[in-house]
């Protein structure tokens, strides 16, 4: 076994544990250390299978954006609600339980493994073999084939800053 | 067990701790949270197959789900911070009349 393949083995243990932990922690902000703790080692495992615009991605968009916005709410909040003392809902056993008969399924297709055969990976793929995931090759695609997609990003954040204050000033009316 | 099929069982695990995590929690922000690591795990497929396929418009599918996956998070955090604000709780069983 390489040395990739050990760190790949590790950072997905390690995301697993993250998943884990979100599931046990009682405090939020333990939850959201153990979800910060799992999109970094999904960041190492891009940047092992040479998908470094991701990785970066991952870690600038979800844990320098994302997270850090939701550990500052989570500061915000008052830590005697009772939802931080109770953790579970009432139905946990039969949620348990979907969530693993719906695991088991698709493994079971993925173990399987025809899908992700390697001629049929080759019949899905367009032609351009050997893309690199290098900074340049994806910048050069991305602004002279998906420019367009790029400007409607920015609408949508613009939109959805728009939103955010709608929203705010509508609960300040609601209050009085 | 082959790159490919182990990261599609990891995918496949951190979906579903999302999903577990959104149906028994009580708490509306770790419920948000979960949805994220549901939205993880789905973008780790992504990722996987795009790597796989070789093909650089994957990886650009991929930017942009991240940046959708910012509005949303900026939009859902105020209405939950407004919702806790109205019933004094973050507890989404103080909002159990919803279910109609």
């Amino acid at each position: 076994m390489s040395p990739a393949d050990l760190l790949l083995y590790f950072f997905a243990a390690a995301a697993l544990a993250g998943g884990v932990l979100m599931l046990i922690a009682r405090h939020p902000m333990r939850v959201a250390l153990a979800l910060i703790s799992s999109m970094i080692s999904l960041a190492g495992i891009y940047a092992i299978l040479g998908v470094h615009v991701i990785a970066v991605f991952q870690v600038l968009i979800y844990v320098g954006a994302v997270m850090v916005f939701m550990v500052y709410v989570i500061m915000l909040l008052d830590v005697r609600d009772p939802s931080f003392l109770e953790r579970y809902g009432r139905a946990v056993l039969p949620s348990v339980a979907l969530a693993a008969v719906l695991a088991v399924a698709l493994g079971a297709a993925v173990s399987r493994g025809g899908m992700m055969s390697a001629q049929h990976l080759a019949a899905l793929q367009p032609g351009s073999t050997g893309a690199s995931f290098a900074v340049q090759p994806f910048s050069v695609e991305f602004l002279e084939r998906y420019w367009l997609h790029f400007e409607l990003t920015s609408v949508l954040l613009l939109a959805a800053v728009v939103a955010a204050i709608a929203v705010v000033k509508a609960g300040r009316r609601h209050d009085g | 067990m082959d790159r490919t099929q182990l990261l599609l069982t990891l995918s496949i695990a951190l979906f579903a701790l999302g999903l577990t995590g959104v149906m028994i929690r009580r708490n509306a922000l770790v419920m948000l949270m979960c949805m994220e690591l549901m939205l993880n795990g789905v973008i780790l497929s992504l990722v996987t197959f795009a790597e796989r396929t070789a093909t650089l418009s994957g990886a650009v599918l991929v930017f942009l789900v991240f940046v959708v996956a910012a509005a949303e998070i900026a939009i859902a955090i105020p209405m939950v911070l407004l919702l806790s604000r109205q019933r004094h709780t973050l507890d989404v069983g103080a909002w159990s009349e919803l279910k109609g």
